[in-house]
């Protein structure tokens, strides 16, 4: 039986800020508190008297075969907005950001994209096929695959699509839901160049389709100067296994490139002289301009940042010392700085980054504030190691109008009111 | 691996290495593993097709066939004539590409006709994929192009007529990552002047965002 979910203690006193939450925990523990005897029925949870949890032991080990979040933070879920698509087979889902405490999303919490589901293969049966212009065809089981030279890296995974209801106006009032197609792992795998040099390429063999074997049998080309430059055949995740929303056995890791192409539950990479042309790059995944023309093959994700707190999921409630939390990324290379603005984009101050800046991988930035209980425009600005700066929603509208649907990576503006919520607003 | 470097290793490994591994040259695997697939097996899995017609399957269909087809394989989901039932995807139109509410489909949007066979073949029927003869394919496929008024309602799809179809936005894609195209600079002070920092939208009582605490929001705005 699992205790800490029938407890009415509740533990989120030390957390930032929540606010509503901590009228609620009083009130919860109020109530909790007629129920229990003995020590606890003093007047507040605070020293000296000791809570229930201190004064018995708690359930063994292999009381959970394999450990779950606290039963407080349910709250804390993969979240979908169910109007956008037909069919939750064909959907997303977002990461929760707003909770997220370090570059590392966990594996349960990572956003969620299929186009036929979520596939259950047995990784007995998978198979890796690569043909076409190679010297050698090979079809390689799971367990070749993991017997060859392995690396492991932290990048991010992000949907072209995140942030792409937001183009015209701003739409949804959540961090979850408007930049929460992302998700960063530590990702073990192989090299797709060991493999690839290993069949050897024919001098012609310039582009590779890469295909899944779900539903979807998704696919997609892919330049075979991108596969041999830093792509992986990802088999682990955050220490174990590859998590079956994410691929397993068996996914295409694209280091900085849009989500799609790092094709899940791979199967086959067929080397061609040409691209296919296929349905995810053609019909989706393209950018429509205000003159009717489409973008295509715009893969590269481009500098993005977003403050995670305060967000319209964690505002502030009274006036006082912050300290402004977000997350920057760039599919070009490494976060170099981030700017912080409280004044809709007037002045702008350096944040500091804060533990791995690593390349195409979610980079944590803070700043302290202190909050005068004033309205306030909160920004972040990233610049990345190539020196791009990360544009404003008027800036991409006036290059690419408000239809392209993916690649926005403006500059989120959170509007502060003098309550302390938080909403999402766009500036002009 | 490059070449200098597997030749490194081996020198390292010395007489350590044998099997398939300690023969190095052209032609031959280095690691060895996995198996060669055999022609069937690259059959079964080779789906992929190409606009030059590479990839398409021995067979064929015609428009009315393929309408048959339709009915029943389709329709429930797309329409009788591709005008996509509840959110389900539209496969038939012309609605302008510019403009308030752009509705690309197959005949406005797409390319290339060979990329209505792949998909079609490789993904739907949406519960069921992959499941269709090549035949039905080209049938299917015969037939979305015909509502979009892209074929005549004689046209047989093949492996020789697809790859010729002319679809009306052929020319409509710019395959070349014009980006960067913003500018936005590293400006630290006075970057913008106080009055012109406006908030011209707002989230705040749209209505339309799920709750984020609490169980999963099933709702559906208006
Ligand atoms: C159960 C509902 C359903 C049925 C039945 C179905 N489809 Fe679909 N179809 C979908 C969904 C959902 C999508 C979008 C999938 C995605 O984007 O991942 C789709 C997408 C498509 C597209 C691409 C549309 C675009 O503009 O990108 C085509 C073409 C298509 N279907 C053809 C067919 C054909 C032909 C059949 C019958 C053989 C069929 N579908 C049967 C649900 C269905």
């Amino acid at each position: 039986m699992d205790q800490e979910a029938t407890g009415p203690q509740a533990g989120h006193d030390a957390r930032l800020v929540r606010p509503g939450r901590r009228a609620m925990f009083r009130a919860g523990m109020a109530a909790g508190m007629v129920a229990l005897a003995g020590r606890a029925r003093a007047e507040a949870p605070a020293p000296p008297a000791d809570d229930p949890w201190s004064q018995t032991p708690g359930p063994g080990v292999v009381s959970r075969v394999y450990g779950h979040p606290s039963h407080f933070e349910k709250d804390v879920i993969r979240r979908n907005v169910p109007f956008l698509t037909a069919t939750p087979q064909s959907s997303v889902s977002f990461t929760p950001l707003q909770s997220q405490q370090g570059i590392i999303t966990a594996s349960g919490l990572f956003f969620e994209r299929y186009h036929a589901g979520r596939p259950t293969v047995d990784p007995a049966k998978h198979r890796l096929m690569i043909h076409g212009m190679v010297e050698q065809p090979r079809l390689y089981a799971m367990r070749d695959i993991e017997r060859f030279p392995s690396i492991s890296r932290i990048h991010f995974i992000e949907c072209p699509a995140n942030g792409g209801m937001e183009w015209r106006a701003a739409q949804l009032n959540s961090l979850q839901f408007t930049h929460g197609m992302i998700g960063c792992a530590d990702w073990t795998g192989v090299k797709v160049s060991t493999i690839l040099e290993e069949v050897g390429i024919k001098p012609e063999g310039k582009w590779a389709l890469v295909e899944g074997a779900d539903g979807a049998h998704m696919a997609r080309s892919i330049p075979v100067s991108k596969l041999l430059d830093d792509c992986m055949l990802v088999y682990g995740q955050n220490g174990e296994a590859l998590r079956p929303e994410q691929g397993y056995p068996l996914r295409l890791l694209v280091p900085g490139w849009q989500g799609n192409v790092n094709v899940k539950w791979i199967r086959r990479i067929q080397i061609g002289d040409q691209p296919w042309f296929t349905r995810e790059e053609t019909s989706k995944y393209t950018e429509l301009m205000p003159d009717g023309k489409a973008r295509g093959f715009t893969w590269k994700l481009y500098a993005k940042s977003v403050i995670t707190f305060p967000c319209p999921e964690m505002p502030v409630n009274a006036p006082g010392l912050y300290e402004i939390r977000g997350f920057a990324w760039s599919g070009l290379g490494r976060i170099k700085a981030v700017d912080v603005s409280i004044d809709g984009g007037v002045n702008w101050t350096r944040a500091r980054l804060d533990g791995l800046v690593l390349p195409k991988a979610m980079t944590r930035f803070t700043l302290p504030w202190r909050w005068d209980g004033k309205p306030a425009l909160l920004q972040s600005r990233a610049i990345d190691e190539t020196g791009f700066v990360q544009p404003t929603i008027t800036e991409l509208r006036a290059a690419r109008g408000v239809n392209a649907i993916y690649n926005n990576n403006s500059i989120q503006t959170w509007q502060v009111k003098e309550n302390g919520s938080v909403f999402d607003v766009q500036l002009g | 691996m490059s070449s200098s470097a597997r030749i490194a290793a081996l020198a390292l490994a010395g007489c350590l290495l044998t099997g398939p591994a300690s023969a190095s040259g052209h032609g031959v695997l280095y690691y060895g593993y996995g198996t060669t697939p055999t022609a069937r097996q690259i059959a079964g899995w080779a789906i992929a097709v190409r606009p030059d017609g590479q990839g398409l399957p021995p067979g064929k269909g015609s428009v009315s066939h393929g309408g048959d087809l339709f009915q029943t394989f389709c329709a429930a989901c797309h329409g009788t004539f591709g005008e996509g039932e509840g959110r389900y995807p539209k496969l038939a139109g012309n609605d302008p590409l510019t403009g308030n509410q752009p509705r690309p489909t197959v005949g406005s949007y797409w390319p290339y006709a060979t990329t209505l066979f792949d998909y079609i073949n490789r993904a739907m029927p949406f519960p069921s994929p992959h499941v269709l003869k090549p035949d039905q394919v080209y049938a299917v496929t015969a037939y979305i192009l015909n509502l979009n008024n892209i074929v005549a309602a004689s046209f047989v799809a093949d492996a020789t007529t697809l790859p010729k179809v002319k679809m009306p936005n052929r020319h409509g894609f710019i395959w070349a990552d014009p980006r960067p195209d913003t500018h936005d600079t590293e400006c630290m002070n006075d970057c913008l002047k106080p009055d012109q920092v406006k908030i011209t939208s707002t989230a705040e009582g749209k209505g339309i965002t799920p709750r984020t605490t609490g169980p999963l929001d099933t709702s559906m705005p208006q």
